[in-house]
């Protein structure tokens, strides 16, 4: 294990720890597990310029497995909550996804997510890719209708003239 | 694995509305999600989202615009709307020196006041240059309060009247706009104070200044006057309400009304003035549609009552209170139809302000992204 481990990185570890007393726990990722805590300890070491990136915004919250996990992300509320919890349902892989924010004066809001394939974690992701592919195409449209307004009100403003 | 099955259309107009009867609302729940219906399609498909999300524009002044966003969750469009009011950043004053006020008006209350005036400025000025103010640290020395203050994240502003007497009034003159010079104290009374490189951004045309300078921020007397030095920042609306862009950002869901069953002669005027004027028409029943076996069958000539813009309707189900029209009428609203009213402060145009509320959706998942990248899970 690296010598210059974060507390936090710690505390995942100590939640996987937890999860090889479940049967179905891979224990092969574990190795996998301490290289990557080794990656975040050097990150800590030389902090990226961007403040965001400083702390950690995402953490694991103990008891999860592969396939069922509750993420804690910080600084998140309704807003984004429940826009990836819709998103998150709408994919098939996904047997359950509800978020919570467990308390109204802590910035931190929970989401759980339980897969019949694939990890919460892939599903996670895969809802952050869908809901800016969402964006994109919300963006997009908009900005169409917003120009085909204004096209077709200027037209009606230059008739009466014309 | 067997193919999907494809809802009929009728199917999914039904799926869309949402139920509102005289004391109940119905199927208010989103159902598109995988798993719902047994053996259909409800996964996330961006190309199926292109083809049926629909943006329709009703009205787009500079400051207020108004449009419906068709095919898109609730949990989206109520994102929009969020990031809109509380997470926009604009330029509002956050700091007052109050050198002099001799006014009747308590300083902390001035400056409360001072603090909601909504200003406007060079957009790129503002949104690109301007950067985040930090407070300097709690324990800080007196001479070091303002070593977080440069030029790029903090806006000097002045508001130096003093009222005096109009010698040119007539004798008794009453009216204090007359007997008196800066009676009143208006939002365009404070002066902006360019330093270091804001010239380059807030000048001419772009200077800051109150986006609505007739705003009043105090009354005086002759002899009171008012000498406050201000620091304006950038923030967002989730720290206080000033700072948020919009003066309402809403959306509505568009009201159906399904008649169900004729509602003719005096009925038909009563149902009318049961709406909002020009959501209900009076129509007169043709011999075409009077024809033996349909409902309106022997009332060719009489008036009946049609739908012409449910989009006007407010919904109050009036009509619902009276026994006439009892299973007559059936009102309901559209799940996934959101009309939308954006109307600005002054900072940011209303239709930038959507399309900025959809860039901070996208930059926040793209954040939590790497972050979710960086996890060491």
């Amino acid at each position: 294990m690296a010598p210059a481990k974060t507390k936090k990185s710690a505390k995942v570890v100590a939640s996987q720890e937890e999860d090889i007393t479940m049967d179905d726990a891979p224990v092969a990722p574990q190795e996998h597990e301490d290289e990557e805590g080794e990656e975040v300890a050097g990150e800590d070491q030389a902090p990226p310029e961007d403040e965001d990136t400083l702390e950690q915004r995402i953490t694991v919250l103990p008891g999860g497995t592969e396939q069922a996990a509750s993420f804690q992300l910080k600084e998140e509320d309704h807003t984004l909550g429940n826009a990836l919890r819709y998103i998150i349902m709408k994919n098939p892989d996904v047997e359950f996804c509800g978020y919570s924010i467990p308390h109204p004066s802590e910035a931190l809001m929970n989401i759980r997510i339980q897969t019949y394939d694939g990890t919460a974690k892939d599903a996670l992701s895969k809802g952050l890719d869908d809901l800016m592919d969402l964006c994109d195409v919300v963006a997009g449209k908009f900005q169409i209708a917003r120009d085909g307004y204004m096209n077709s009100e200027a037209g009606k403003a230059d008739q009466p003239e014309a | 694995m067997a193919p999907f099955v494809q809802p009929s259309e009728a199917e999914k107009q039904r799926r869309r509305i949402v139920g509102v009867n005289a004391e109940t609302v119905t199927d208010v729940g989103s159902t598109d999600f995988p798993g719902h219906y047994p053996g259909e399609d409800h996964s996330w498909d961006a190309e199926k989202f292109a083809d049926t999300f629909q943006v329709n524009f009703h009205k787009n002044e500079k400051f207020n615009s108004s449009f419906s966003l068709v095919g898109i969750d609730a949990a989206v469009a109520n994102a929009f709307r969020r990031i809109m009011i509380a997470e926009i950043p604009t330029v509002a004053i956050e700091y007052c020196f109050v050198m002099n006020n001799t006014s009747i008006i308590q300083d902390e209350v001035l400056c409360q006041r001072i603090g909601l005036v909504p200003f406007k400025g060079s957009p790129q000025g503002i949104r690109e240059w301007l950067k985040w103010y930090k407070k300097p640290a709690e324990d800080a020395p007196k001479d070091d309060q303002f070593n977080t203050c440069f030029d790029y994240n903090t806006i000097r502003l002045t508001l130096n009247v003093e009222c005096t007497r109009n010698p040119d009034a007539a004798r008794g003159e009453t009216d204090p706009h007359k007997a008196y010079h800066n009676a009143h104290v208006y939002a365009k009374d404070i002066k902006y104070e360019p330093f270091g490189r804001q010239h380059k951004y807030f000048s001419g045309e772009g200077a800051i200044a109150p986006a609505y300078p007739d705003i009043l921020i105090a009354k005086m007397r002759p002899g009171q006057c008012i000498d406050i030095e201000m620091h304006a920042i950038k923030g967002v609306g989730s720290d206080h309400a000033k700072f948020s862009p919009v003066a309402t950002a809403s959306y509505r869901l568009l009201p159906v009304i399904n008649i169900t069953k004729p509602i003719l002669g005096k009925d038909a005027e009563k149902f009318a003035r049961c709406f909002p004027r020009g959501v209900i028409g009076l129509e007169t029943v043709s011999e075409k549609e009077a024809k033996a076996g349909t409902p309106y069958e022997g009332h060719a000539g009489e008036k009946k009552a049609v739908v012409l813009d449910a989009m006007k309707d407010t919904v109050s189900r009036e009509c619902l209170r009276h026994e006439e029209f009892k299973d007559k009428v059936k009102l309901g609203r559209i799940r996934d139809h959101f009309i939308f009213s954006v109307e600005s402060t002054g900072q940011w145009e209303s239709d930038e302000l959507f399309l900025e509320s959809i860039n901070l959706l996208k930059a926040k998942c793209q954040k939590l992204k790497s972050a979710l990248d960086d996890m060491n899970v």
